[in-house]
Order: C-alpha cells, then structure tokens, then sequence
C-alpha cells in the first residue's frame, strides 16, 4: 500500500482522495443494506449525525472523547503498517497499558499531579511495549508471523484484564467486578470547562503531528517506509538495519497502543474494568487504513469514527438500528479503500 | 485423576476442539494454495448464526449445518472476491471480513430477536454414539460418542492429507501455494485453485460455527465465535499444514481448554481469568518451541497476479 517513490504530496493527495471515495461508497453500500434490512436509511444518518454533532456538547463530550483511543490506536497501526509489521494487537496493547496506568494510579496517589501523571502515561507506555515484545521476538528470531502472534496476545491481555478486576486490582469493597478509582493526582486534566474532553486529546493530537513529521522528514522515518516498501530491498541495499528498524517499530507501535489504554484510563474512566475496550484495536486498523497511514490523516479519520460510534448510540435509540452495525460500517470502510486503492495502482499502471 | 474423571476430562478436549478442527482443516487447504484467510472468523460466526436460523427455519438441526456451511462460503466469497479477484492484501482484507461478520451477525440476530439476548430453543445436534467403538475402555465414549460434526473432522483429516500429498489435484494446489507463477506456466489455473480453496475453508468454517450452536451452546449469542478463527490459523500453524498433524493439534487446544474445568474440580483454586488465557499461551509458546522454522507454503499471504 505504501510506497516510497511517490513524493509524500503526490500520495496525500491520492490518500484523501480514496478516503473520501471510501466514505461515499461506504454511505450507499450502508444505505443499501439498510434498505434491505428493512430500515430507512436516511432515519439512520439523521439519527447518527445527531448523536455525534448534533451539539457542541455531543461533538466535544462524545464524539471527540471517543475518537482518542481510536487516534492513539490508529497511530500505532499507521506506524507499524508503515513498516511493514502486521500489529493487529493494539487491542492487547492497550488493555496492558490500562492496566498498568490504574495500577500506577491507584499506588500513587501520595504523589503530586504534576510527578504522577507522566508516571502514569510512562507505565501505559512500557506496557504496551512490553505486551510487543513476544511477537517481536517471535517474528524477528523465530520467523513466526505477527499476525497470529499479536491476535493471540490481545486474548492474553483482555483475560489479563479480566483477572485482574476479579482479583489483585478488585476494587475495595470486592462488589464489582472493576478497580476503584484512581487518584485524583493521577487524573488527566478536562481541556474545557464543563466538557469531557480531556488532555487526552491534545497528547494525540501533539503525537500525530510528530510522527507525521519523523515519518515524512526523518532519516529514521525513511527508513521506515523503506522496510515497509520491501524488507528484501532496504536489507540489500546495506544502508538499512532492517533487523533494528522492525524491532523498534514493532515495539513503538505497541508502546504507543499501550498510551490508548492508559489515556483512557486517567482521562475518562478512571478505573479499569472488563471490556473497557469495545474493539478499538480492531477498530484502529480501518482508522489508520482510511487515513493512508498517514499519521494527520489519522486525526480526521479517528473523529470520524469518534462520530460513527458516538451516533451509534442515537441510532439504535431514535431508528432502531441495532449498535452492532458499526462493525459493519467499520468492515465496509475497510473494503472500499482497499476496492478504490486497487483502482488507483490500476490507473498508475495504465499511465 | 481418575479413569472416568481421564474420560470426561478427553470427552471435554473432543468436544472444545471439534469446532477448531473444522475450520483449521478448511484453513489448512486454503493456506496450502496460498490464501491465508483471517476472515475465518467471520465464516464461523455467520455459520453460528446461519446454522441456528436454518435449523429453526427447518426444524431440522441437519438443515442448520446446510445453512451454516453456506453461510460461511458466503462470507469467504466476500473474501475472494477482493483477494484473488481484486489482488487485494489479504491481512486487511481478512481483518475487514471478520469485523463485519461479527457486526452484522449481531445486527440480524438483534433485528430478529431482540437486543435483549433471547434464549432461542434450537433443535440440536445430539450425539450419535458409534457402536463397538464406544465401548473401547478410557478413550471410546469420549472419542465416538460425539456429535456427527465430530466424525466428520475425523474422516476429512485423512481425506484431506490423501486429497493434498497423494492426488494430482493435491500437487496442483500445492503447486499453486508454493510457485503460482510456475504453476501457471504449467497450465494451472492459479486463481481457481485459490478461489474454490478459499470456499472450501469457509463452508469448513460454517459447520465449526453450526456446530457450536447446535452441537454445544444450543443457542446462538454475539460474538460466540470467541476469536475461534483466529486460533484456528494458529492450529493451522502447530500443525505444520498437514491436515493429520492439524487434528491433532486442534486437540491439543481443545485439551488446554478443557484443563479448566478439571484443575478446578481437582479443587485447585486458580483463577478462572487465568485459565481462559492458558490455551492462547500454550500456543504461543507451542508456536515459537515446537514448530520452530516450520515453513509456510512460500506464496502464502502474497496477492498473485497473472502477467
């Protein structure tokens, strides 16, 4: 999907080009299966679009709350697809850094804000690095792919996370099954006044900027994209550590999976619970494929689906359109950039 | 543990790895032509769904297996469809087949029944005790006193492996996983062989989901699949693509399943979290121990083009 010859504007371009073609074909795709669901379709878009932006309370609160995890995850997918490093385990990626951020969290408490927090997204971090080390090992030293590995360590994570809810981290008065809650110390900051939306925000968006800026700029950055484009190639051209570049990717992609789990943890739910993540692993990957692996484009992708899910809850209550539908919209995004990028490498041959 | 807890305790592995067996065995065929189909879960859980529609539709539990094998082709034809005829990456492709699966499932089963998770009564597949055979000490009532899913996975493992290492058609779709473009310039129609493979893998995994609905849960629920799919390319893996070695391997996961129950019977009081997560660290570590450098077929995952 990705490929180095093209200059960065040529494929930007092209990039949102395909998204928006995506975003159409996915409308109709949806409308029509709506339809013959027996549905209305344009009740149902009423309805989403309500939900999501239909104040600027539901947009900052809902919409913008739910898209940073789907940023942050989105960015770890971007960057390891970049390389070429299949990670379809942010999701384990980010329950480890969850836990890791309440566990800090409710340890720390005698600690000041300003000493915690960082402690707190530090932990998320390592974490969710630490959770990438075994499918990192097992590709690069075993020549096992990642692909299994990573899905079969999002399992671990998720039961990890269940365990410990159950057990060690139960919360105090052993009822149910969550954490108690972390100090206050240990709490992002609200970026507005009477709204939900929390420092979380600006951490994903600062962290997108970045990584736009090393992948597109940065030696280190091209070769990154230069693994990506064909491990084969950047290895015999002797210029390239492949080893050393897969391996550190791999491992910033789960360390910053693991900034998913713990941002949503000290930014909005402050404690840790079964099924704190509704799939936004698996969701990410259709958020960093919409954007082109391109980290701002991650941004604009991660709200929109911010949107989808904020809307899915309006319409399952105002059109009766059951919330599992998402998973659907989420697979017919995916589908179509893949149908539209086919189109395009088409026309490039053709020319 | 004693024989009859031995025999229970093998009844429950049988029963667990059933299901995986069939969609690895299917997984295995579509691998060795080259398609490596994370999809499968989707296929699983649209046979869940399928076979629970079909067996309410015909009152008939057989009917259900028919409508989840079909089910779960529909599925892979998706998956085909922007695989092998639009050369698109099947990782992705797989990853986007299998969200959509679990959505729409669930949006059917929730248009259908209700939000609330309606206990359905399905007619169900009962067991069907082999005669002799069952009576065969420790191992015979856990090994043939199964549903008739069960005997089917038994029966397609050598099948498969005479299908896959004895037969032309076995060489030609090997062919095609291993070299497709020398296999083309041998006259073997590459995208065929892939296309009807990768069908093959998904009616596999349709019955694996009829199956857990009608052999096992006797009820549908969202996202019952449980990742099944993707443990089941992992089984794929521990079994060195040799649909034999894969029986067994999905075996080996449906015993790690089945530890649970008996280390809890046996009163130890390990946490039940932990247990769940057991069988996915037992194949990591399987993964990376025993079948250490075992090769892939050499064009697994790669699109394949006709020049």
């Amino acid at each position: 999907m990705v490929q180095v010859r093209d200059g960065p504007r040529v494929r930007a371009r092209e990039s949102i080009l395909i998204a928006i073609g995506a975003v159409v074909v996915t409308a109709l795709a949806g409308a029509a299966l709506l339809l013959a669901g027996g549905y209305d379709p344009l009740a149902a878009a009423g309805a989403m679009l309500r939900g999501a932006f239909g104040s600027w309370g539901a947009f900052t609160s809902i919409t913008l709350v739910r898209s940073v995890p789907l940023i942050l995850a989105g960015l770890a997918v971007a960057l390891a697809f970049q390389a070429g490093v299949w990670n379809i385990g942010a999701e384990g990626q980010l329950y480890a850094g969850a836990i890791a951020a309440v566990w800090v969290g409710l340890v720390g408490g005698a600690l000041p804000g300003v000493v915690l927090v960082p402690l707190v997204l530090l932990a998320a971090l390592g974490a969710g690095c630490l959770w990438a080390v075994v499918p990192t090992v097992m590709r690069v030293r075993l020549g096992v792919g990642e692909v299994i590995t990573t899905i079969l360590m999002n399992f671990v994570g998720i039961y990890l996370a269940a365990y410990m809810v159950h057990g060690p981290l139960q919360e105090a008065r052993g009822v149910f099954p969550q954490t108690d809650a972390i100090a206050e110390a240990a709490r992002l900051p609200k970026l507005l006044p009477g709204s939900r939306l929390h420092l979380g925000f600006a951490i994903a968006v600062v962290l997108a900027v970045t990584l736009a800026m090393v992948l597109s700029r940065s030696r280190v950055g091209f070769q990154i994209r230069a693994v990506g484009a064909s491990e084969a190639a950047a290895r015999v051209s002797g210029q390239i550590d492949t080893r050393r570049v897969l391996v550190g990717t791999f491992l910033l992609s789960g360390a910053i999976a693991g900034l998913a789990g713990g941002v949503e943890v000290s930014g909005l739910t402050y404690a840790l619970y079964e099924n704190l993540s509704p799939g936004w692993g698996y969701t990410a990957i259709a958020v960093a494929l919409l954007a082109g692996l391109n980290p701002l484009g991650v941004l604009v992708t991660g709200v929109l689906f911010g949107a989808l899910q904020a809307g899915a809850g309006a319409m399952q209550r105002d059109a009766g359109i059951p919330a599992a539908w998402v998973g659907v919209v989420e697979a017919l995004v995916i589908l179509a950039v893949l149908g539209l990028d086919r189109v395009r490498r088409l026309r490039g041959e053709g020319a | 543990m004693s024989a009859a807890e031995f025999t229970l305790f093998l009844e429950a592995a049988v029963r667990l790895g059933i299901p995986l067996a069939l969609a690895a065995l299917g997984e295995t065929i579509s691998e060795r032509s080259g398609v490596i189909n994370i999809g499968l879960e989707g296929s699983i859980i649209a046979g869940a769904l399928g076979g629970a529609l079909g067996a309410l539709a015909f009152q008939s539990a057989g009917m259900g297996v028919m409508t989840g094998a079909m089910a779960g082709c529909a599925v892979a034809l998706v998956f085909a469809a922007f695989v092998i005829g639009l050369g698109a990456d099947q990782i992705i492709t797989g990853t986007a087949v299998t969200l959509g699966g679990l959505g729409m499932t669930g949006a059917i089963y929730q248009a259908r029944f209700g939000a609330t998770g309606t206990e359905l009564s399905l007619p169900t597949l009962q067991a069907l005790p082999i005669p002799v055979l069952d009576r065969i000490p420790l191992v015979g009532s856990a090994l043939f006193a199964q549903a008739p899913t069960a005997y089917l996975a038994y029966a397609l493992a050598p099948a498969l492996w005479y299908f896959l290492f004895r037969t032309p058609w076995g060489l030609e779709l090997r062919a095609v996983g291993e070299a497709p473009d020398a296999a083309k310039a041998a006259g073997v129609k590459v995208r065929w062989i892939r296309f009807f493979a990768t069908l093959t893998g998904g009616i596999l995994a349709g019955v694996a989901g009829a199956h857990l609905t009608l052999a096992h849960a006797g009820t549908f629920a969202e996202g019952m699949s449980a990742g099944k799919g993707f443990i089941a390319i992992a089984v794929v893996v521990l079994g060195r693509w040799n649909p034999i070695l894969v029986l067994f391997a999905a075996l080996f996961f449906g015993a790690a399943s089945a530890l649970q129950f008996f280390l809890q019977a046996l009163g130890l009081d390990l946490p039940y979290q932990l247990f769940l997560a057991l069988p996915y660290v037992l194949t990591l570590a399987a993964l990376s121990g025993w079948v250490g450098r075992a090769r892939a077929p050499a064009a697994l995952a790669l699109p394949w083009e006709s020049e």
